[in-house]
């Protein structure tokens, strides 16, 4: 008896899991792989909430599947896992998962990889980026314009070109508005320590900035400025709940566009392999609403970013002076993609010297 | 507030998480306990007290809850080594594993939500001179009274302070409690006033930092003011000195204040008036009476 229930359980758990399979067959398998926690607030926050987006928007037709905390060392594996686990499209979410993408992918053919701020793709690998020193453009204008002391504090976590034309746009930005613009820079070798970037706030402002700028994930540096009366902008996310009288304005990452349209695109058979680089045009890169702020600068900072995504501004024109004197780039042209991807210099009128 | 005080300030904050937490853990190493667990007790502390603060709207509440949070992870830490006489070092690093995991998953609603901070008292946090008061009493404690004595006697020789009638286990759980409950303050002090705010792992790596300072100390509280001040200390003149773009590589600067502690422990270790007699004789061993 005891062992005729342990069959009709074995068979009703076997009926189970095959009814289960049989409505996962009809939904779209799309997975992401984290290098961080979805808690971060920052990054991996974000490629989340364009996960939650493609569930919200696609609803019935899709499901997701993701991974957090996957060390880029140990990637091949998790990526593996999730190609032999049905899922016919697997974004990988970390420069560092770049070689293990193109690995997996070579065994996996029917399936689809997209690998963000990589430069590598294949017939069944995509490679995706934002234009994030567009919104650095805009607010080293805002800066240079609300700025009393002229000197603006720039938080940053490690010397990669993303970073580097990210402080060199805000330069190029405040330039314009003040050609003698200064930006003191501290580097703290992490993404995301809410402690250290707090720490380096502080003592930015107390070096004469009082303005903060962040290439790191967490809010400390805004609730930093908030408590001493001092201003900044947010990044990655919306921060103006930590900081509602210290934030002008957050560059935002919302990939959630670019995510709802690939995802459809595997469902329309439409799918190809291709290098997308977009930015605040496409919406990949967008400003959260200015706060804090008179007229007049919003209304140059909103004019800035319509010039941006019509095209009519480039960040980066030529001919750009860099660090050590010598210029880049031809009269009224901007600089090719390549240049700015693997950008290793500094403009002229940043200070710091960059770590090698 | 000129730029001298502002930088002295900035110390203070980030050292005073790192004191409480290596307070705790002095306690419990006296008594012959290791546990390798500060980083899950602090970071457990930091949810929890973020969340309390955040749903009651009351940061003390919040600070209530942050050391009740280490205190809990501490009896579980105690259960199993005390208890169950299981291997202490591989205990701690599970705690520290199960306290970034499960702080993450009962969090994973707060992020995102500004949360309550706790208010100052004359310019600084209430914390910092809580935390020179326990150091004060912590040293009486442990050096001046009969308790003192009977911590110290269960971490250098658990058999004879048993033999003596002593009751090594019962010393051994309040020790690791008193543990938890620092390490479960420094980490709320981290998501109610450093940065009021939680995130994951919000605490980077604090709680080994504090581990390494108890060493650094010879388990000598007042000894730790000075570790965590150093450490402090460096760390914040990196950034300054970060300011001034003299072209010093940022990751030498970074890297100074652990360059620091070890060459402190280095010659810590060297000198025997330093060491003598202050590690307890019995850390790290299991204490089962039966045996």
């Amino acid at each position: 008896m005891k062992k005729l229930m342990m069959s009709a359980a074995v068979l009703a758990v076997a009926l189970g899991m095959s009814a289960a399979s049989a409505s996962a067959q009809e939904k779209l398998k799309a997975c992401w792989l984290y290098v961080g926690a979805i808690g971060d607030f920052g990054w991996t926050y974000q490629h989340n909430q364009g996960r939650l987006a493609v569930e919200k928007e696609l609803g019935d037709k899709v499901q997701t599947v993701f991974v957090e905390n996957v060390p880029e060392a140990d990637s091949e594996r998790a990526i593996e896992r999730l190609a032999r686990d049905g899922c016919a499209i697997v974004f990988t979410t970390s420069f560092g998962f770049m070689e293990p993408t193109l690995k997996v992918a070579k065994k996996f053919p029917d399936v689809k990889f997209e690998h963000a701020t990589g430069f590598k793709t294949a017939p069944n690998v995509t490679t995706y980026n934002a234009k994030f020193h567009e919104g650095r453009y805009v607010i080293g204008q805002i800066a240079a314009k609300m700025s009393k002391s002229g000197v603006a504090g720039y938080i940053v976590s490690v010397p990669i070109p993303e970073v580097i034309s990210g402080i060199n746009a805000f330069m190029l930005g405040a330039q314009t508005v003040n050609p003698d613009f200064k930006v003191k820079i501290v580097w703290i070798n992490s993404w995301y320590d809410p402690g250290k970037e707090a720490d380096a706030a502080k003592v930015l402002f107390s070096q004469g900035a009082d303005i903060i700028v962040q290439h790191t994930d967490s809010t400390a540096p805004l609730q930093v400025a908030e408590e001493q009366g001092k201003h900044g902008f947010g990044q990655a996310s919306d921060m103006i709940k930590f900081a509602p009288k210290a934030q002008y304005t957050a560059i935002v990452d919302d990939w959630a566009p670019y995510y709802v349209r690939r995802v459809k695109d595997v469902l329309g058979g439409t799918w190809k392999s291709q290098s997308s680089w977009d930015g605040m045009a496409e919406g990949t890169v967008h400003m959260a609403p200015f706060t804090n702020l008179p007229d007049d600068v919003v209304k140059a900072a909103t004019e800035a970013m319509d010039a941006i995504k019509s095209g009519k501004l480039h960040p980066f024109t030529g001919p750009i002076t860099k660090q050590d004197g010598s210029t880049i780039g031809e009269a009224g042209k901007p600089l090719g993609d390549g240049d700015i991807l693997g950008m290793n210099w500094f403009v002229k009128g940043v200070d710091d010297k960059l770590p090698q | 507030m000129d730029a001298t005080t502002a930088v002295f300030l900035t110390i203070v904050t980030a050292a005073t998480p790192l004191l409480l937490a290596a307070l705790g853990e002095l306690v419990t190493e006296r008594s012959g306990v290791l546990n390798l667990g500060v980083e899950g007790m602090m970071v457990m502390g930091a949810v929890a007290g973020f969340g309390a603060g955040f749903l009651s709207g009351n940061p003390y509440i919040g600070i209530f809850a942050a050391i009740l949070a280490g205190m809990a992870m501490a009896l579980l830490f105690g259960l199993l080594t005390l208890t169950l006489v299981t291997n202490q070092v591989a205990t701690g690093l599970s705690l520290t594993l199960l306290g970034l995991g499960l702080s993450g998953l009962l969090g994973e609603s707060f992020v995102g939500e500004p949360g309550v901070r706790l208010p100052k008292w004359l310019g600084i946090d209430i914390l910092i001179p809580v935390s020179f008061i326990l150091v004060a009493a912590v040293s009486y404690v442990l050096f001046r009274t009969k308790i003192g004595l009977v911590i110290r006697a269960v971490g250098d020789s658990h058999a004879s302070a048993h033999a003596l009638g002593y009751r090594v286990t019962l010393v051994r759980y309040a020790c690791v409690l008193f543990g938890g409950a620092c390490s479960g303050l420094a980490g709320g002090y981290l998501s109610l006033a450093y940065t009021p705010q939680w995130v994951e792992n919000m605490t980077a790596g604090r709680g080994w930092i504090a581990l390494a300072l108890v060493v650094f100390s010879s388990w000598l509280p007042w000894r730790l003011v000075v570790g965590a001040y150093l450490f402090g200390a460096i760390s914040i003149l990196a950034y300054t000195v970060q300011t001034f773009a003299l072209g010093i590589p940022s990751q030498l600067l970074l890297s100074l204040p652990y360059i620091a502690t070890i060459l402190a422990l280095v010659l810590i270790s060297a000198s025997r008036r330093l060491t003598r007699s202050n590690a307890p004789a019995c850390l790290g061993q299991p204490f089962v009476p039966d045996r």
